[in-house]
């Protein structure tokens, strides 16, 4: 069997590929963070419990109304978006004004509630969901073996965080965002709606979040908690890339998953970590972080 | 309010709550929420007077829970020097937490600070001396200074009491004096005091490892009373706990994390009997776990106060006591 640094390569290349699919959900997070930062200037404590909604929602889709993966693919992002919106035009708006910290503080509250109201519904032992029938099954690739759903959450990550980075980056409507990131006041004196431009960004934001849960839904325990620790290592990421650029925020995402993984095969016990450190490096060494302007 | 009579509130307070075992109060319970009050106490030194929002204070809490609870039982060392153990593991995880968290500012601080604690709670977690998921049991309490049993709950009151209120002279004295002046200047406006000549990071630094120290010994008083030490004390929810409870209180007065640690701790406690009467009223069966979901209530008091109630029980107090006597001053 080959071998590389004295580990099987197939065992190596295994958690090559769940470090690549944990840190799609890394890059699509903290995406979402990046976009929802740069216009409402508010970190979205939430993101966390959206993307643990995303897949709850996928679970009870196919469960009480018998709609399948696919669909919920769509259905549930579109409905965290809608969860988000609301929340947004009923609390979040009101604290545009005020200091930064009371919008942290808010989605943290709201972390809570929505963490909490599941909780008192589903407990915390996980829900079970099944791989689609289309991508069960594994794909032997000689070297190795492709579990096929895994392979379909990279590339799915991958084509929405390009898709996002595209319509920001090059479109008409992406240049508005950027305008209006820039210089709400301004734009707004050019005729664009920005109240209306901040909600939908913020529902946009959020769905993103809903889809990385309804991905995550047949590989990770579905189960109310499943977004609060993850939304803290996502913190790192946003802290090690900085929220400065889209393609920084996607590429730390995907390198740190991988770093992770890496970490899992030479030395178990510091993968849960691995990332802070990094990050305290990062601080020391380039405070604004790899891809940020410092203010 | 002018001094003395402000110094008269305070005195009538501290021989309230000296008096309360004798008043048949559970000193236990009394002695947890001191140590909550603290740790309330401290974090407001932060936030509330220099500006600064930690989402690790748990760390130092928890840290110190463990060190304090090592030193005592397995290092047998005397009651007085496992509380400075404590102490100094808080200070210095202050040190490392705040130096690299003050290199960046806002928003990305409480991010920092919040992943580093995170980091602490998984070494927590995997670490032998702090018994993983079953924490550190049967702390001794021991004797202090030689000579003072503290195994009786009502001596160990006293000595609680007194902690607390040695804690809070100091931060009381640390807010009036020029440190403290300097740190306020900072919180309204951190370019100014920069460009008035001081080193503010030094300043940031200073509050912060000062802060993450009381916070050290709350959660090493803490283990003395309770005699174990549990990864609870160093997990994220405890740090959003405390930010509540100074949030509820009153950021950036003085009595006000003392009453959000009331208010906070009764409510944790008492939130499954009142869910418990709300199920029988309204006949609502979900009411009935509502104790299980506790995070549901905190997170909603969360978002209220947010909303609604940023001044907090005391902040509101002060407005419409100021408010009050500003109306009768006109009318006389």
């Amino acid at each position: 069997m080959p071998e590389l640094f004295g580990i099987p390569l197939p065992a190596f290349l295994s958690q090559l590929l769940l470090g690549l699919v944990n840190g799609s959900f890394y890059a699509i997070l903290s995406l979402g963070l990046a976009v929802i930062f740069g216009l409402l200037n508010v970190i979205n404590f939430n993101h966390g419990a959206l993307y643990m909604m995303g897949a709850i929602f996928a679970w009870m889709g196919l469960t009480y109304f018998n709609i399948n993966y696919w669909a919920m693919l769509i259905v549930a992002p579109i409905l965290v978006g809608i969860f988000g919106m609301i929340t947004e035009r009923l609390l979040l708006k009101h604290l545009y004004k005020l200091d930064h910290l009371y919008g942290l503080l808010l989605t943290f509250g709201m972390t809570l509630l929505i963490e909490g109201f599941f909780r008192s519904f589903y407990g915390v032992s996980g829900l079970p969901y099944q791989v689609p029938e289309a991508l069960s099954g594994a794909t032997n690739l000689g070297f190795m073996i492709l579990p096929n759903y895994r392979a379909w959450v990279v590339v799915a990550s991958l084509v929405v965080c390009l898709g996002t980075w595209f319509v920001i980056e090059r479109t008409k409507l992406g240049a508005l965002l950027r305008a209006g990131t820039e210089n709400p006041r301004l734009t707004e004196a050019f005729g664009v709606n920005v109240p209306l431009m901040v909600t939908l960004t913020y529902g946009f934001g959020t769905a993103l979040a809903g889809f990385a849960g309804v991905l995550a839904a047949p590989i990770l325990q579905i189960q109310p908690l499943m977004g609060s620790n993850l939304i803290i290592v996502v913190f790192a990421v946003v802290v090690i890339g900085g929220m400065g650029s889209i393609l920084g925020s996607i590429v730390t995402g995907l390198g740190l998953g991988v770093i992770e993984g890496l970490t899992r095969v030479f030395w178990p016990e510091a993968s849960s970590t691995v990332v802070f450190v990094i990050m305290a490096i990062v601080l020391l060494l380039r405070p604004a972080g790899l891809f940020g302007r410092e203010k | 309010m002018n001094l003395p009579r402000q110094a008269l509130l305070y005195v009538v307070l501290l021989a309230v709550v000296a008096a309360l075992p004798a008043l048949g109060v559970y000193p236990v319970f009394v002695m947890k929420l001191l140590c909550y009050a603290l740790f309330a106490c401290a974090f407001n030194l932060l936030i509330g007077f220099t500006g600064l929002l930690s989402f690790g204070h748990a760390a130092f809490l928890g840290g110190a829970a463990y060190a304090a609870g090592h030193a005592l039982k397995v290092w047998g060392l005397p009651t007085e020097l496992g509380l400075l153990t404590g102490i100094a593991t808080g200070a210095l995880l202050g040190l490392v937490m705040g130096a690299l968290a003050i290199r960046r500012s806002g928003i990305y601080f409480s991010m920092i600070t919040l992943a580093l604690a995170q980091m602490l709670f998984f070494f927590f977690l995997q670490a032998k001396f702090t018994g993983g998921e079953d924490g550190l049991q049967s702390v001794p309490r021991g004797t202090l200074l030689g000579f003072i049993d503290l195994r009786d709950d009502l001596t160990l009151y006293y000595v609680v009491l007194g902690i607390f209120v040695l804690s809070f002279l100091l931060i009381y004295r640390t807010v009036h004096s020029p440190f403290g002046q300097v740190l306020k200047a900072i919180r309204e406006n951190e370019p100014r005091a920069t460009s008035l000549g001081y080193d503010t990071a030094r300043f940031k630094l200073l509050a912060f490892v000062l802060s993450a120290a009381l916070a050290g010994l709350a959660g090493a008083t803490k283990t003395l009373i309770l005699g174990f030490a549990t990864l609870t004390d160093a997990h994220w929810s405890t740090s959003g706990l405390v930010i509540l409870m100074v949030l509820v209180g009153g950021m950036g007065t003085m009595l006000g994390p003392i009453i959000g640690a009331i208010i906070i701790v009764s409510l944790e406690n008492k939130v499954g009997d009142i869910g418990m009467f709300l199920g029988r009223v309204t006949g609502i069966e979900w009411f009935n776990g509502l104790g299980e979901a506790v995070t549901v209530v905190i997170g909603l008091i969360f978002v209220v106060c947010v909303m609604a109630f940023r001044r907090g029980v005391v902040g509101e107090f002060a407005a419409w006591w100021t408010r009050w006597r500003g109306g009768r001053a006109a009318a006389a």
